[in-house]
């Protein structure tokens, strides 16, 4: 997948066949993707697809039942040490030491990468200031709030300057300005040359960050390649004619319907199609309307969303609340 | 350094540095001590018949020395737990750090507490009028004898504090496993004072053993063969809690 990406390097994540069950579940059913490097990945899913178990057995949290794992260029089980080394986790939960202030975090981490303590402390005041942490960093982080802690979570996953870096679900319960700010630093990382997994469920998050997006439903990715290129797959841009009241929409359906390949739908006074482009969309059906008469209130041209592809796709919303992973 | 010296090292250094400021912890590893030693020779000292023994004193802080020193290692069960809750493990795990690093540096910051324990204690004995009736390196022995009990019952607080689901559980957890043990001993009373039952497992029981050593090695109690019981009964327990705890954290952290 994604070869129209590829660069001279060779792939930072490659999966081939990855499997995981837990007693009769089999939680991750035979997955294969590649991420060339300095690329976004996003994988997209509703809880208990699989994402976080696909995220442990990237980062050697867990043994592949099979399958192989290659993460910069090292096997995640035969090499697990050295692939530690290169990578950077920040997970669903803020896994901060609330004990320690938000310097000594960065510090223990940074001398658990093998760092001195001098270049560990060091590296930790950098982060604490592009992180937005100085004032509290000499604070215990059982005093910081939700968002601080997971910039904290994140700094840390920074520390040794990962080339790969996996955020599993990092916006989950974020505050929208937390939000915004995660994903400026995904951009500024990416800018620089790191590769990074991301899971979600948001669709707007994998939307607006990933080069390349993955859907994953109970266990297998049902759908690869960039956000367009999703979008494409459910058809084309959406034309919605809001007509005035009183108006004949019959008579609508008839004036749209050379614009489609299918016949227009219309329900409330609301006629729907799918255009086969985009250019001059408008500007035709207004003229349309217009000729045949009919008085239009409001029109609305939109590209399908992933929402929509995740409906095509799965036969379900992609938000839908349902049971919590087995192995979140 | 070996890594797996330093990882222990640095992840002792992060459970140890928690602890000034944590009142309630620091708490209960000197005040409470001390107010124990305080209730059981005031409240019952009057009461307990302690022959062979020039007072309840001497009799007494030997034992519960030993009653603190093995509960020490609640701090182990109640970080353990908290780590496991809060992904923290998580985290460990993704460093490359010796896997077998966490659960050593956390029973290792239980050394230093313990030790820290053990000063409050004999400092409020010798206050009170307790005094050692032996030589210097005996009452040296004792308190390596101690740390290394204290050590031992940190692993049996580790399987405790993985096998449970939150750092209150660990607590209680602990508390009911390991506080009979210790009352069904030589520590408090005289063994020959208890029902024939009760003797029976107080014989036996590893906490009549190492307190016995405690007497013998601190105020000159009968000897037997309690010192090398003592050593033998730290290991044996070690032998069994530790691989335990580290099969247990595997399975759990791998989850």
């Amino acid at each position: 997948m994604m070869s129209d990406m590829t660069t001279d390097k060779p792939p930072a994540i490659r999966v081939q066949g990855l499997m995981k069950s837990f007693g009769d579940l089999r939680a991750v059913d035979g997955v294969d993707f590649e991420v060339p490097a300095g690329t976004v990945l996003g994988l997209l899913g509703p809880n208990g697809a699989g994402k976080t178990t696909v995220v442990r057995m990237l980062t050697t949290l867990m043994t592949p039942d099979a399958g192989r794992v290659e993460v910069a260029g090292l096997d995640a089980v035969e090499q697990a040490t050295e692939l530690r080394s290169r990578i950077g986790l920040a997970g669903q939960y803020a896994a901060v030491d609330e004990n320690l202030t938000g310097a000594e975090n960065l510090t223990m981490v940074g001398r658990l990468y093998g760092m001195t303590r001098g270049a560990a402390k060091a590296r930790g005041q950098e982060l604490l200031e592009e992180f937005d942490l100085v004032e509290a960093a000499g604070r215990p982080a059982s005093t910081y709030s939700g968002g601080m802690r997971r910039r904290l979570d994140l700094a840390a996953a920074l520390v040794a300057k990962p080339e790969v870096l996996f955020l599993d679900e990092p916006t989950t319960g974020l505050d929208p300005r937390s939000r915004l700010d995660l994903w400026a630093t995904v951009e500024t990382l990416k800018a620089a040359g790191t590769t990074v997994l991301l899971t979600t469920q948001y669709l707007d998050e994998a939307d607006r960050l990933a080069d390349s997006i993955a859907v994953i439903d109970h266990g297998r990715l049902i759908a690869e390649g960039t956000s367009d290129e999703l979008k494409d797959r459910v058809g084309g841009e959406r034309l919605e004619v809001t007509l005035a009241e009183g108006a004949d929409s019959d008579a609508a359906i008839e004036a749209l319907l050379p614009m489609s390949d299918e016949r227009p739908v219309s329900e409330d006074g609301v006629v729907r199609l799918q255009v086969r482009q985009r250019g001059g969309t408008l500007v035709e059906a207004v003229k349309r309307l217009g000729e045949a008469g009919l008085d239009v209130e409001d029109l609305e041209l939109r590209r399908p969303t992933l929402d929509d592809v995740f409906l095509t796709l799965t036969g379900h919303a992609a938000e839908a609340t349902e049971p919590e992973e087995a192995t979140a | 350094m070996p890594r797996i010296l330093s990882d222990m090292l640095i992840i002792a250094e992060r459970n140890l540095v928690r602890l000034p400021r944590s009142p309630d912890l620091l708490l209960a590893v000197t005040v409470q001590p001390v107010m124990f030693v305080l209730l059981f020779v005031y409240v019952f000292g009057g009461a307990i018949q302690t022959p062979g023994f020039d007072n309840y004193k001497d009799f007494l802080l030997p034992g519960i020395i030993v009653q603190n020193i093995a509960f020490g290692g609640f701090l182990t069960a109640l970080g353990l737990a908290e780590d496991m809750n809060k992904g923290l493990v998580d985290r460990f795990r993704s460093l490359p750090m010796a896997r077998s690093a966490v659960l050593a540096g956390r029973t290792s910051a239980d050394i230093v507490t313990n030790l820290l324990s053990i000063a409050v204690l004999v400092v409020t004995g010798l206050i009170i009028g307790f005094s050692f009736d032996a030589p210097l390196q005996n009452i040296i022995a004792g308190v390596g004898i101690l740390l290394l009990f204290g050590y031992a019952f940190s692993w049996v607080f580790a399987l405790i504090g993985l096998l449970v689901s939150s750092p209150e559980a660990a607590n209680s957890v602990g508390f009911i496993a390991v506080f009979p043990l210790t009352f069904i001993s030589s520590a408090f009373v005289p063994v020959e004072s208890m029902p024939s039952v009760l003797q029976t497992v107080a014989d036996v029981n590893p906490f009549t053993i190492t307190v016995d050593a405690m007497r013998h090695l601190w105020v000159g109690g009968p000897a037997g063969n309690a010192v090398w019981g003592a050593v033998v009964w730290s290991f044996v327990i070690f032998a069994i809690a530790a691989p335990l705890a580290v099969s247990r954290y595997r399975k759990a952290a791998s989850k």
